[in-house]
């Protein structure tokens, strides 16, 4: 159905080893990707784009648009109205996209903090800190003194977005790489966030209670730990840590590997054979969670294991499900379809600063893996889903973050993989996911890094003529919000797309998808789409029956008349049309290769007349 | 921080080093024995100049320089400590990627051969990195043959090289990640060191580098653990 798709499925072991023996043999990438030889640029690469358009690219504020490693990276995005929150290592920008056409920098903050993953809840501005460099008071002098250390989370208050104004530190044993919203199942006046820090838990002697430690179950560890901080919102200046969630206790005693049965240890020493010394083998933590609220679940892509939690008490989330493949380096963020039936699984491998999309680099390995889950709870390894072109050596690449595009019936999502740029991806199929669109640019840098250097010493400053090293950017995250796909460019800035129709999304499905408005939006924090009743979502179902076959192409066309008879009539008498027509297509169920999605189509056509009056 | 130079460790008679090691910088698919011309490697080394200094570097003489003094610029968010982590870890990388590189002509088993891919993909981009971060900041970057000099927590002693190299199939599997664990957590001793010294790990694109290494080594030594509980028994 679609050239670019590539898969393995793994569900056994057996199954596992047979793809990581025939791996090597796929011709993949193809070759002929319209990405693969784009010219280099800064502002002025090369582009290939299918399926999406760029409305607008704007600079990096001024402040921010030094290129000197990671030290003025932009982050991560989230979204709150007509406003949309870039984190960057040295601060955050708040656009202003009420015309996507031409965003408006409202506001530029400058508080040092690696990474500055944002959060927007209300009129609250979360941003996670994690390192050794961020100060208390946001300056970029380093670190003098243990107590001027800042890693956790800060808060801002963003009720005037144009002057945002800092409400306190929250400090965490481990700090914050990312962190994710769970507002309270009850009380609207409180949020969680679950914390993930990556970084050793801090000396005791610069926050109390700070314990590095072997064993997972020791109440007392920081490691092995979700850190999970309360906010009040009337007081966000009381917020604090109050537990944390022993989500990975076990893992290390029942290793299972993508479907392989757990065994027994390493049998006892036998000669000089050597041995290994004992250490917890399993995740001490997450590097980013999903939460999906309204179903009570979290997907955690942690180390080596992707879980599933349940999170009804959001103080105390318990592990239901597991999974671990050898194929995946570094389980790092998770989206749930919108059914809580799936999860697509990220890998960044090589920690994104690292190019791994290259003709030569594993096709298994820093790309997605779907997950399904049962209804008991338990998780199932499906396909993996890498970009199908061979980016160069010069760009940065591997999966990144991304979130749903509302099209119904339907799981997409958008998705940025650094410099592999932005792409669209279907995942209904758990087996078969697939490539709907992309936009990407050649890479910033003109000319291959040097892979080896002399012993001697190298020059006292950078060589003439171009960067010493090679710049990182990309995408780092590209996210659906309110009619338009947003991405945060680390290195040039940032970027609204549009979707524009293929023939593999149409603009039924596009207009549909443009329904689906939120005020807030945090993508770790997945909202449950819903669609109003709409002719653009009853056409969608029917567009997609024409594209996959599923119902014979007679019937399909007369639907598509009758839907246009019924649109351009109004009231009881539109009501009347679409009941009729309802009825018409509930007969069709039976005779179609999409039973399923004729269903579903018949009930949102009555859905359709009930609202027409 | 603990930085040990050590007298240049003979891994094996030199002629076979060098070879070794040649295969092993320039070209994933090449076996140790059979070098391949520069022209015909897909991977890793882009710029002839670099490879016929590196082929230099091979060939016997013993690697000067990382035991230079360290001058700090002023203004720099980074220390001492962190200068001579990046230089150790390309020392401790190229020795990963060196015993990743037996696994094929070892007959390690298809998962592990992949695996061995893997760490071999990631740790090479990684030495590129430290080398970029180095240079952009003014310091001396160690090439890969660092590591037949510098001793850094957890990497091989010639004898357990030895050992490596001496076993094939299941006893290759075993060995090789019983010592690759070994490999990994000097890796997270080494990130440990460094955040345990006063001023150091501020700058950061070494914090994230340093903290990528902790997240992906140590979710790879729980994968090692994994593989080694599911190797089959060893014979009596």
């Amino acid at each position: 159905m679609n050239q670019l798709r590539t898969f393995l499925t793994i569900t056994s072991a057996a199954a596992l080893l047979a793809a990581a023996a025939t791996v090597g043999a796929q011709t993949y990438p193809t070759g002929t990707d319209p990405r693969d030889a784009l010219a280099s640029g800064r502002l002025d690469a090369g582009v290939a784009a299918k399926g999406l358009t760029l409305v607008s690219f704007s600079n990096k504020p001024a402040q921010f648009d030094t290129a000197r490693g990671l030290t003025f990276a932009n982050s991560d995005l989230a979204f709150g109205g007509n406003y949309v929150y870039q984190g960057n290592f040295a601060g955050f920008t708040i656009w202003d996209v009420s015309d996507a056409a031409h965003p408006k920098v409202v506001s530029v903050v400058k508080c040092t903090t690696s990474q500055g993953d944002p959060s927007v809840y209300g009129t609250l501005l979360f941003i996670s800190a994690e390192g050794n460099g961020n100060r208390n008071d946001c300056g970029n002098g380093g670190v003098q003194k243990p107590e001027d250390h800042m890693a956790g989370v800060r808060i801002f208050d963003v009720s005037n977005p144009a002057l945002p104004r800092f409400v306190t530190n929250v400090q965490t044993c481990k700090g914050s790489h990312t962190h994710t919203i769970v507002p309270h199942p009850k009380k609207k006046n409180v949020i969680y966030l679950y914390v993930s820090g990556s970084q050793q838990a801090r000396p005791n002697t610069e926050l109390a209670g700070c314990v590095n430690g072997n064993d997972p179950a020791d109440e007392a560890n920081s490691l092995f730990r979700l850190d999970v901080i309360r906010v009040p919102l009337d007081h966000p200046e009381r917020s604090e840590v109050v537990t944390g969630a022993r989500i990975f206790t076990g893992l290390d005693a029942a290793p299972r590997a993508a479907g392989r049965p757990a065994r027994g240890g390493p049998p006892p020493a036998a000669g000089a054979a050597p041995q290994a010394p004992p250490a917890p083998t399993g995740p001490r933590n997450c590097h980013d969670v999903t939460v999906y609220p309204e179903r009570h679940l979290l997907a955690g892509a942690c180390g080596s294991y992707g879980l599933l939690v349940d999170i009804r008490n959001p103080e105390k989330p318990f592990r239901l499900s597991a999974v671990s493949d050898t194929n995946f380096s570094l389980w790092h963020t998770a989206v749930f379809s919108n059914d809580g039936k799936k999860v697509v699984f990220t890998d960044e491998w090589g920690g994104g600063t690292s190019p791994m999309c290259q003709k030569s680099s594993m096709l298994e390995m820093g790309g997605n893996t779907t997950v399904t889950i049962s209804d008991d709870k338990k998780f199932t390894q499906h396909a993996y889903f890498k970009i199908p072109s061979a980016q160069t050596a010069q760009e940065n690449c591997v999966s990144h973050n991304g979130g749903l595009i509302p099209v119904p019936g339907r799981d997409l999502m958008a998705q940025g993989w650094y410099q592999g740029g932005v792409n669209v991806i279907d995942f209904t199929d758990a087996d078969h996911p697939y490539e709907v669109g992309y936009f990407d640019r050649g890479s910033i840098d003109p000319s291959p890094l040097r892979a080896d250097v002399p012993v001697t010493p190298a020059p006292a400053a950078p060589p003439a003529g171009g960067r010493a090293r090679g710049t990182i950017g990309g995408s780092w995250g590209a996210y659906y919000f309110n009619g338009y796909i947003y991405s945060s460019e680390i290195d040039r800035g940032f970027d609204v797309m549009e979707l524009k129709p293929t023939d593999q999304l149409s603009a039924n499905e596009i207009a549909a998808a443009k329904l689906v408005r939120f005020v807030n939006y945090n993508p770790q924090s997945q909202p449950r789409l819903e669609w109003p009743a709409a002719f653009p979502v009853v056409r969608s179902y029917l567009d997609q029956l024409v594209r996959g076959q599923g119902l014979a192409a007679a019937r399909t066309t007369a639907i598509d008349q009758a839907l246009t008879a019924a649109e351009r009539l109004s009231g009881s008498e539109r009501r009347r049309a679409l009941t009729a027509l309802a009825a018409e297509v509930e007969k069709d169920v039976a005779g179609a290769k999409d039973a399923a999605r004729v269903r579903t189509m018949a009930s949102e056509i009555r859905r359709l007349a009930a609202a027409s009056r | 921080m603990a930085f040990h130079m050590t007298q240049r460790i003979s891994l094996a008679p030199a002629r076979r080093i060098a070879v070794a090691f040649f295969c092993a910088v320039l070209a994933l698919g090449c076996t140790p024995r059979a070098a391949r011309s520069p022209a015909a490697s897909p991977e890793a080394a882009p710029a002839a100049h670099d490879m016929s200094t590196m082929s230099g570097a091979h060939t016997g003489h013993t690697m000067t320089g990382l035991d230079a003094p360290v001058t700090i610029p002023p203004g720099a968010l980074y220390v001492e400590a962190d200068v001579r982590f990046m230089q150790g870890m390309i020392a401790h990388h190229a020795q990963a990627i060196y015993m990743s590189r037996l696994a094929s002509e070892h007959g390690a088993n298809p998962r592990l051969q992949r695996f061995a891919i893997k760490i071999d993909q990631s740790q090479t981009t990684e030495i590129q990195q430290m080398q970029g971060w180095l240079r952009a900041n003014g310091q001396m970057a160690p090439d890969t043959s660092s590591y037949h000099t510098v001793m850094m927590p957890g990497m091989l002693t010639p004898e357990q090289i030895a050992q490596l190299d001496k076993a094939t199939g299941p006893d290759f599997d075993r060995a090789f990640l019983v010592l690759m664990i070994q490999h990994h957590e000097g890796a997270l001793k080494m990130v440990e060191d460094l955040f345990a010294t006063p001023r150091a790990g501020q700058d950061v694109d070494v914090s994230v580098f340093a903290n990528d290494v902790v997240s992906v080594q140590t979710a790879e030594i729980g994968l090692m653990r994994q593989m080694l509980s599911s190797l089959p028994q060893s014979r009596p």
